[in-house]
This record gives C-alpha cells, sequence and structure tokens, in this order.
C-alpha cells in the first residue's frame, strides 16, 4: 500500500473481526489484536502483496503492574517494499503462554528469549527457550516493574571457598531516588492526601 | 572396521582475542568442520533499560554512549529523535548539521575499527595500525566538541549541549582531504591482497531472502544486494539535504561486506564536507526553556532562567505519555528506540534495538559447514560490539 491511510483500511477490512483497533501516529500505525490471531495477523502481514512487512524488527513487553492484564506484547515490523513501519501489541495475564513467532520469523528466536529472561513471558513451540542476557542460573525477570533497580544478589569471589558465589545485595547507601515533582503543581502524594480528606468531608 | 569419531565440542572465548569482545561461542566441530555454533552473550550486560527507566530524559543520554562504544553519538542520536517527535519541537539548522556531521565521524571510527580488525583475525596487522591512528584524530575531533573522546553525551533533545569550538571545523574539513588518502593506503593494503580474499571472497554468504528473515540492517542486508539505508528511505534531520551515495553488495559475502564499509566511508567524508559547507552559523538548540537549560549568562540575570536551570537539573523536562518507535541508520545498521512516555520526566519504558543483536543471532546460520578457520572472519564482518549486543 502506498500511504498508511490505505493500509489502515486494508488491514481493517481483510482482517475485520481480528482488529480491536488501528491509529495512525508518528507516520507509524498501531494496531491492537487478540493474542490467539497473532499467528494468522503476522503471516497475512508478512505474505500480502499490499503489505509486505517482510522484517521483524524486535519483539517487547511492556509491564503494567496494576493493570488487570499485566503486560502488552509489542512486536514491530518493518516494509521495505512499501517503506512502513506498524507497531503490533496485544495485551495478556502474567501466567499466560503466547506463541512463538520462529516458525515465520526465524529471527524471532533470540528476541523471544530476551523476551523471556526479562518479563519471564513463556512462549509455546519455541525451540530453544533459555535465559539469554542474564547470567547463568539467574532468579527473576529484571525488567518487570517489581523488580528492585539494585537488584537481589550481588556476586564475588570468595577467599576461603576458592569460587565466585551470590551473596543477597548489601548497599553501604541505598539508591536514592528523590521526588522531584513540582510542589507548585501538586506532588502525588499530596494530591491523593486532600482528596481523600475531600472525599471524606 | 568402523570407528566410531565424536563431534568435538569447543569453546571459543569469553576472552579470545578474535571474539570482538566478550562472546562465548560453543562450536560442535566435526573435523575442522563447524557444525554447530551457539554464542552464549549475555556478559556485558548491564541492564541499561532498566536504569533508563529510573533516569531523567537528559540523565539517560550517557547510557546509549555506552551501548555501540566505537560510534557513541549515533546512538545517542536516535534517543534525541524520540523524545524530539513526542514534544513536537524544531532543531535548529546548525545544530541538525553538527548533529549529522558527527554521527558521519561516527560512522567512520566504527567503520575503521571493523575492518581493520576483520583484517587483523585474518592476519594482516598493519591496517590496524594505520588505522587506529586516523582514529585517535577523529575522537579528539570528538573531544573538542564535546569533552570526551568516547563517550560524548553530546546530544540533546532540541538539539546539541554546545556550538563546535573555534576552529574545529577547519581542523575537521583539513583531515577530510588527508582521509581519503588513508582510505587509499587502507585498499592497496586488502582490497587486492591474495591471503585477504582467500579469507574472504565466498565466506558467510547470505541470501537476499535470508538477510530479510533474519532481520539483518545496514552492511550486512546491502552486502546481499538489497539497497536500503534508512537515511534515504526514512530521512532524518537533515539527511535529505544532502548528497550521497548508497553502495550496495552482490554477492553477500564477507568481502562484499567489507567493500561496503570502505565505501561507505568515502561517501562519509563527502558528507562530512557538505555539512561544513551548508553550516551557517545559528542556535544551536531549542530556545524553549522548559525543555533546554539557559545559558550561564542568562542564569545570572533572569529569575526566570535560573527556576527553569533549576528545574531541568533536579526533575528534569516531562515529556507526554505516548508510543513511539525511532530507527537511525547507524553504522552496525538500523538502531532504534522504542520509547513509552508516561508524562512525567523519566521514561516508562525503552526498549533498545541493538542491530548486532539479530546479525550475532543468525552466526549459527552463517558459519554452518565452514572451517574452524573462519569464524573469526565471519565474526569479524558481522561487526560486533558487545555493549550493544548485550546492552
Amino acid at each position: 500500500m502506498k500511504n498508511l491511510i490505505d493500509l489502515e483500511k486494508k488491514i481493517n477490512s481483510e482482517l475485520g473481526t481480528k482488529i480491536n483497533s488501528t491509529l495512525i501516529k508518528h507516520n507509524q500505525i498501531y494496531v491492537e489484536i487478540d493474542k490467539e490471531d497473532l499467528i494468522e495477523v503476522t503471516l497475512f502481514i508478512k505474505t500480502n502483496k499490499d503489505t509486505k512487512f517482510r522484517q521483524l524488527i524486535d519483539i517487547t513487553v511492556v509491564d503494567y503492574p496494576e493493570d488487570t492484564q499485566r503486560f502488552k506484547v509489542v512486536y514491530l515490523f518493518l516494509s521495505h517494499e512499501f517503506n512502513q513501519r506498524i507497531i503490533l501489541s496485544y495485551r495478556i495475564n502474567e501466567n499466560e503462554v503466547i506463541s512463538s513467532l520462529t516458525s515465520i520469523f526465524p529471527s524471532a528466536n533470540w528476541m523471544e528469549r530476551e523476551v523471556f529472561d526479562m518479563y519471564g513471558v513463556n512462549f509455546k513451540d519455541h525451540p530453544d527457550l533459555r535465559r539469554i542476557l542474564t547470567d547463568y542460573g539467574f532468579e527473576g525477570h529484571p525488567l518487570r516493574k517489581d523488580f528492585p533497580l539494585t537488584g537481589h544478589t550481588e556476586v564475588r569471589y570468595s577467599e576461603d571457598q576458592k569460587k565466585v558465589i551470590n551473596e543477597p545485595v548489601k548497599l553501604e547507601q541505598n539508591y536514592r531516588n528523590f521526588d522531584y515533582e513540582s510542589p507548585w503543581e501538586g506532588t502525588k502524594y499530596i494530591k491523593e492526601q486532600t482528596d481523600n480528606n475531600d472525599k471524606k468531608n | 572396521m568402523t570407528k566410531k569419531i565424536k563431534n568435538l565440542n569447543l569453546n571459543f572465548g569469553p576472552q579470545h582475542p578474535a571474539a570482538h569482545g566478550v562472546l562465548r561461542l560453543i562450536l560442535e566441530l566435526d573435523g575442522e568442520v563447524v557444525e554447530k555454533a551457539d554464542p552464549h552473550i549475555g556478559l556485558l550486560h548491564r541492564g541499561t533499560e532498566k536504569l533508563i527507566e529510573n533516569k531523567t530524559y537528559m540523565q539517560a543520554v550517557p547510557y546509549f554512549d555506552r551501548l555501540d562504544y566505537v560510534a557513541p553519538m549515533n546512538q545517542e542520536h536516535a534517543f534525541a529523535l524520540a523524545i524530539e517527535k513526542i514534544l513536537n519541537i524544531d532543531v535548529p539548522i546548525r545544530a541538525q548539521f553538527i548533529r549529522v556531521m558527527f554521527c558521519e565521524i561516527g560512522r567512520i571510527l566504527s567503520h575503521i575499527l571493523n575492518v581493520t580488525t576483520q583484517a587483523l583475525d585474518v592476519g594482516a596487522l598493519t591496517p590496524s595500525l594505520w588505522g587506529f591512528e586516523e582514529r585517535e584524530t577523529l575522537m579528539t575531533f570528538y573531544e573538542r566538541a564535546s569533552g570526551s573522546r568516547l563517550h560524548a553525551n553530546y546530544f540533546r533533545a532540541g538539539g546539541v549541549h554546545q556550538d563546535l569550538p573555534a576552529g574545529l571545523e577547519t581542523d575537521i574539513a583539513k583531515f577530510c582531504e588527508t582521509f581519503p588518502k588513508i582510505i587509499n593506503d587502507l585498499e592497496n593494503l586488502l582490497t587486492d591482497n591474495r591471503i585477504f580474499k582467500q579469507r574472504n571472497v565466498d565466506i558467510g554468504i547470505v541470501s537476499k531472502e535470508d538477510a530479510l528473515d533474519y532481520s539483518f540492517s545496514g552492511v550486512m542486508i546491502r552486502g546481499s544486494g538489497v539497497p536500503w539505508d534508512l537515511r534515504k528511505s526514512q530521512p532524518y534531520d537533515c539527511y535529505d539535504q544532502l548528497e550521497f551515495k548508497i553502495p550496495v553488495g552482490k554477492n553477500g559475502d564477507c568481502y562484499d561486506r567489507y567493500l561496503c564499509r570502505i565505501e561507505e566511508m568515502k561517501e562519509s567524508i563527502s558528507i562530512i564536507k557538505q555539512c561544513l559547507v551548508k553550516m551557517e552559523k545559528g542556535p544551536i538548540k531549542t530556545f524553549d526553556g522548559k525543555i533546554s537549560p539557559p545559558s550561564k549568562k542568562e542564569i545570572k540575570q533572569s529569575m526566570e532562567a535560573l527556576i527553569h536551570h533549576f528545574k531541568l537539573f533536579t526533575e528534569g523536562y516531562r515529556v507526554p505519555k505516548d508510543e513511539i518507535y525511532t530507527a537511525v541508520e547507524a553504522p552496525k545498521g538500523e538502531f532504534g528506540v522504542y520509547l513509552i512516555s508516561d508524562g512525567s520526566s523519566k521514561p516508562y519504558k525503552c526498549k533498545i534495538r541493538a542491530p548486532g543483536f539479530s546479525h550475532l543471532q543468525s552466526m549459527d546460520y552463517l558459519i554452518k559447514g565452514h572451517m574452524l578457520a573462519d569464524v573469526p572472519a565471519v565474526l569479524g564482518s558481522l561487526d560486533i560490539v558487545f555493549g550493544e549486543v548485550d546492552r
């Protein structure tokens, strides 16, 4: 498709019920789908002669711990032919297993491993789902919002045991996260307090 | 009589000089033929994305220098562009030329390192000695503009940190005159060199289809004959005002990728020259006091400037809720930033798309059936830097 508006129309008419919403912003098209339709939608945009999104740029996850469906899985595609980018996304719960794209794009292999490593999202039919960026024997999923920035364990060489050991993190000074929000615009905690007081009164 | 032969598992790295950093490659060998390669990465993982989520937008910039540390400013560029698009601010034209010029300097920095170390991997020592001298000159340009040779921290949303010092432009122009001779010298050493060709021609061939399927970008995809360069196809900053050519390979082997890099360096020199000609005096960052800090002079005279300065360096500027993917043509390929802002002064999520990650992933596909001695040659032509692969 020559332009994004045509592409949006095309996707909406051909895939109809599988598309939850489309949006054009920043010269890219954002498409929301359901978890079950991933393979079908990806195959369509990859093979259709009017879309030709032949390249998978990246897969990632966004963590929203407060939401009922915690994770948003995001796929970025690029079409060289039409010079367009598409951002495909869907929401899942914490323990849901999602389909792997490795059969369609071999490059999805490491990207999915990274998502598994960083967020603990599991993939069905993935040929080799191991941790990739973190250390051998690492526990936890670092990019989740509830994982502390300083981590849980630290590594050092133990002179007594003559090997590298893991220990709980001990910091001389905790990581300092100052609240710089403008008091004129009302910091969050004060706002919440006043809101609550208003409700009580 | 039949003899049972067991395949040999070989551990290549993480401290091997030809592993280009901390790559641990587990090779399964049948005699001298590689049957399988399993790269283990993450030995340089520093949690950049997590750290960025905990810093303000301005504090996040230095982390980008530490990704691909041979071409730092190209990464900063992607991040600056992402913020600029969300905030919808215009960058002064002089700042655009400065940024593009330093990005091209970064490209030369990266390509010199890659071409010469690739030669080193296959047995030629001299190119790296000649090349590194030029890299040193280029890094002094970085230092004069930003204050540091490597980790520049120079680009800002809305422009660059400070204007070029007096005399830098003429010195860069002088460099542009002498450098093509150095490229020629390197080419004399390598391009027709029998050993270099024996080691690189028809090694690690990537077909067009596979280059797309494996998410290749940059020289890796152009070497295979796909004319794709983000500077041309999705121009950012002032690339649309400049004239340059995109070298494209034919066979998709290590040798073609080497040729592409050499040609790209020549194009970069021409881009830098054009930038120097077109660059006019003017502002180097946006005047919006909510985004870029005021000058020292203003701070001394105006109360409002002082408040802006204080707020910018404590709270930082706020970025409205949005979601964006921006990519630049870094020397190694498509470097992208997928940024989610939530209206506060810190990014909610910042996914970094590093080209090296998908290139290294294809190691198994590239090396299968090749000899053990080809591993460093293929690895060299992939142009891997672990800062960006491991993040």
